[in-house]
C-alpha cells in the first residue's frame, strides 16, 4: 500500500500491528474469495470464526467483555482493510461491532452485557440492527414497530424492519420501537430480541446489484413476545439508536477509504503493466491526472478520519463531524472507484477485478448509515442553526 | 519445553529496493520492515510444539538495534511468553559475531530447543543457526520442513532434490526452519494488546570481532525490452537463429 504522506509516521506500533495483521488476513483469506462471493450473491460466512479469532467483532469495546480494547483509530484501521476487501464485510464488522454490541454495552444492565458481549466477540452469537423501515429511512422518528408492555412485565413486538444487514444470519436482532402507543420518538426504546423467537421472520432481500457479498433482509415481528430482560434499559428516545448510528458511521469513514485503495491500487498497477499505442497506458497524461486525483483525495480522507479518531479518543468528537468525515470519504470513495473502473477499460467491468465491485458496494455505503445528503443537511443546520428537516 | 526462537527484523520483501548513498547498504527510505518469513515460521512452530505439549515458555531473542523491540513484540503478539533484545547499532553481516552473542545468551538458559529461520531474507547467508548451535555444543538440523518433538529427541524431515530425509536428534539441539513447516498465525488484537505487557529484557550484544563486511552493493543490469520479431510458423526460423546467435542458449 502506498502511504505518500507518510501518514504511518502518526501511528502508534500497535495501530500499525493492528492494522498489519488485519490487512493480511484480508490479503489472504477475502481477496482470494470475494470476487466469486459476490457473483455468487453469498457471504462469506467461512471466514467468521477466523475473523472472531482475530479479535475484530466490537474491538474498541473493553476486555472486561471479552472485547481487545482497542482505541478507535486501531478501531478504524480494521474497518479500513476490512472494506479494502468488500463493504460487505465491512458492513458486517460494522453491524456486529458498533450496531448490535455497542447498544448493548451503551444502554444494557449488567447482566445483558456479561450474557451477550464475550459470546459476540467470539463470534459464536451473531447480531443485527433494527431501525430503518420499509417507509421510515432518513426519518426513523416515524418508525411505526410499537411493543407493548404487558401486566406481568413481558412485551408483545409488532412491526416489521427493512434493509437489515445480518438479518438472515444473527442470532440476535436488536430492534428499537415505540412504546405503549405513545407515537412521539421519545418513546423509542431498544430490545434483544432472540431471532427464533415465536413471531420472529426473516426473509432475505433479492434482487440487489450492489452488496451481493452481504446478508440484507426484511424483518417482521408479528405479536412477538419478549421477556421483560429483553429492553436495553438505559435506552430512551430516538437518541439511543441515533449514538449507535454515530459509531458506525465513523468506522464507515474509515472503511470507504480501504475501498478507494483497493481501487487506486489496482488502477496504478493496471495503468503500468497495461499496453495500448506501444506502451503502458500510465504513460498518458489523462490516465496520470486519474491516479494523481485519487491518491489526493485517499490522502486527504485519510487525515480526516485519522484526525477524528483522535478526537473520538479523547472524548471530544461530534456527530457533526461524523457526518462531514464520512459525507466526504465516501463520496470519494464512489468516485475514485468509478475512476479506476474506467481506467481499466473493458477488464474493469470483470469481477476478476476489484474496481466495479467497489463501485457497485459504495452505492449502497453512499445512501446507508445516514445518505450523503442528510449528512448534507446535517452540516447545513449545524452551519446555520437552521433545520432543513423541519 | 523451553524453546528459544532466534528472529531478524528483515525489509518486507514485496518492496522496491535501491541501493544507499554508500553503496553498501540498501536505502531504507520508505521500506517497511517486519519479522523475517523463515522466522516467523520458526516462531510458529515454537508455540505450536508448547500448546500440543503443554506448560512451556516461548522465548524470542534478536541481534539489533531498538527498532527490533517492534519485531520481538510482532513475535509475542503472535503467543511468544517473553523477549530478549541483544543491543547492537546495526545487525552486523557477519553471521559468526551475531551467532557468538546469541550464543552468550543462550547458553545459560537451559533450552532445550533452539530455533532459527532457515536463512534470513535480506542476506541469505544461513550461517547463524548452525554456527549457534557450533558454539552451543549441541546437535543442529538445517532446513525442516517437519519437525516432531517426543520423549526428549526430536524428527526432522528435510527436502533435498527429489527425495526427503528424515533425521532423528536428542534434545538439547538447534533446527533451523524452512517454509511450508506451519503457516504462521495472524497477531490477535488482543495478543497485540497483551504482547506490550510481556517482559522484553534488553541486554548489550557480545558480538565480538565482526570480520565480514559489505564493500560494495550492486543491482542486477536492467533486462532490455522485450521485442516482437514475427508471428506465427513463419517467425520460428528467426527466433532460432536469434537463440543461437543473440542469446546463445542453443
Amino acid at each position: 500500500m502506498l502511504d505518500f504522506f507518510n501518514i504511518d509516521s502518526l501511528l502508534s506500533e500497535d495501530e500499525r500491528a493492528v492494522r498489519d495483521s488485519v490487512r493480511r488476513f484480508v490479503d489472504e483469506r477475502v481477496l482470494p474469495i470475494i470476487g466469486s462471493c459476490y457473483v455468487d450473491g453469498r457471504f462469506p460466512k467461512e471466514i467468521l470464526p477466523d475473523l472472531a479469532e482475530l479479535g475484530v467483532f466490537g474491538a474498541n469495546l473493553p476486555e472486561e467483555y471479552g472485547c481487545a480494547g482497542l482505541n478507535n483509530v486501531a478501531y478504524g484501521l480494521i474497518m479500513q482493510e476490512l472494506e479494502r476487501g468488500d463493504s460487505g464485510v465491512r458492513s458486517f464488522a460494522s453491524v456486529q461491532g458498533a450496531l448490535a454490541m455497542y447498544p448493548i454495552y451503551a444502554f444494557g444492565s449488567e447482566e445483558q452485557k456479561k450474557k451477550h458481549l464475550p459470546r459476540m466477540a467470539k463470534g459464536e452469537v451473531i447480531g443485527c440492527f433494527g431501525l430503518t423501515e420499509p417507509d421510515f429511512g432518513s426519518n426513523p422518528s416515524g418508525m411505526i414497530t410499537m411493543a407493548r408492555e404487558q401486566a406481568d412485565g413481558t412485551w408483545i413486538l409488532n412491526g416489521s424492519k427493512m434493509w437489515i444487514t445480518n438479518g438472515s444470519t444473527a442470532q440476535i436482532a436488536v430492534v428499537w420501537a415505540k412504546t405503549n402507543g405513545d407515537k412521539s420518538d421519545s418513546s423509542i426504546r431498544g430490545f434483544v430480541v432472540p431471532t427464533d423467537s415465536k413471531g420472529f421472520k426473516s426473509k432475505d432481500q433479492k434482487g440487489k446489484l450492489s452488496l451481493r457479498a452481504s446478508d440484507t433482509s426484511e424483518l417482521v415481528f408479528q405479536d412477538l413476545v419478549l421477556p421483560a430482560d429483553a429492553i436495553l434499559p438505559k435506552s430512551g428516545g430516538l437518541k439511543s439508536p441515533l449514538m449507535c448510528l454515530t459509531q458506525a458511521r465513523y468506522g464507515i469513514s474509515w472503511g470507504a477509504i480501504g475501498a478507494a485503495m483497493a481501487c487506486f491500487e489496482e488502477a496504478l498497477e493496471y495503468s503500468k503493466t497495461r499496453v495500448m499505442f506501444d506502451r503502458p497506458i500510465g504513460g498518458f497524461q489523462i490516465q496520470q491526472e486519474r491516479l494523481a486525483e485519487m491518491l489526493t483525495e485517499i490522502v486527504k480522507a485519510q487525515l480526516v478520519s485519522l484526525h477524528l479518531g483522535r478526537l473520538k479518543d479523547a472524548g471530544t468528537f461530534t456527530p457533526q463531524q461524523v457526518s462531514l468525515a464520512k459525507r466526504n470519504n465516501v463520496s470519494i470513495a464512489t468516485d475514485i472507484a468509478r475512476e479506476a473502473r474506467r481506467l481499466l477499460g473493458a477488464n474493469g467491468i470483470l469481477a476478476e477485478y476489484s474496481a466495479m465491485r467497489h463501485m457497485a458496494n459504495l452505492e449502497s455505503v453512499y445512501t446507508y448509515e445516514g445518505t450523503h445528503d442528510v449528512h448534507s443537511l446535517v452540516l447545513g443546520q449545524a452551519l446555520t442553526g437552521l433545520n432543513a428537516f423541519k | 519445553m523451553k524453546i528459544a526462537v532466534c528472529i531478524k527484523r528483515t525489509p518486507d520483501s514485496e518492496s522496491r529496493f535501491k541501493i544507499a548513498a554508500s553503496s553498501t547498504a540498501v536505502d531504507e527510505t520508505g521500506l517497511k520492515f517486519d519479522i523475517d518469513d523463515f522466522a516467523s515460521y520458526a516462531v510458529e512452530v515454537a508455540l505450536q510444539i508448547n500448546e500440543k505439549q503443554g506448560p512451556g515458555e516461548t522465548v524470542v531473542v534478536a541481534v539489533g538495534p531498538d527498532v527490533v523491540q517492534e519485531t520481538l513484540r510482532k513475535a509475542m503478539s503472535m503467543g511468544a511468553d517473553r523477549a530478549v533484545q541483544l543491543k547492537t547499532d546495526a545487525i552486523p553481516y557477519d553471521g559468526l559475531a551475531v551467532a557468538k552473542a546469541l550464543a552468550a545468551e543462550l547458553k545459560a538458559g537451559n533450552f532445550d530447543l533452539v530455533l532459527f529461520g532457515k536463512h534470513a531474507f535480506d542476506t541469505s547467508a544461513g550461517v547463524v543457526g548452525t554456527a549457534t548451535a557450533e558454539l552451543l555444543g549441541i546437535p543442529c538440523v538445517t532446513a525442516a520442513t517437519k519437525l516432531e518433538i517426543s520423549n526428549g529427541r526430536g524428527v526432522a524431515r528435510r527436502e533435498l532434490e527429489g527425495a526427503a530425509e528424515m533425521v532423528e536428534f536428542p534434545l538439547p539441539a538447534a533446527v533451523t526452519i524452512d517454509e511450508g513447516i506451519a503457516r504462521p498465525r495472524y497477531p490477535s488484537l488482543k495478543g497485540i494488546m497483551a504482547a506490550k505487557k510481556k517482559p522484553l529484557e534488553t541486554k548489550p550484544a557480545q558480538l565480538g570481532a565482526v570480520r565480514v563486511t559489505v564493500k560494495a552493493m550492486e543491482l542486477p543490469p536492467e533486462r532490455p525490452a522485450g521485442r516482437i520479431i514475427g508471428e506465427g510458423t513463419a517467425a520460428i526460423p528467426e527466433l532460432i537463429r536469434l537463440l543461437q546467435t543473440e542469446a546463445k542458449v542453443l
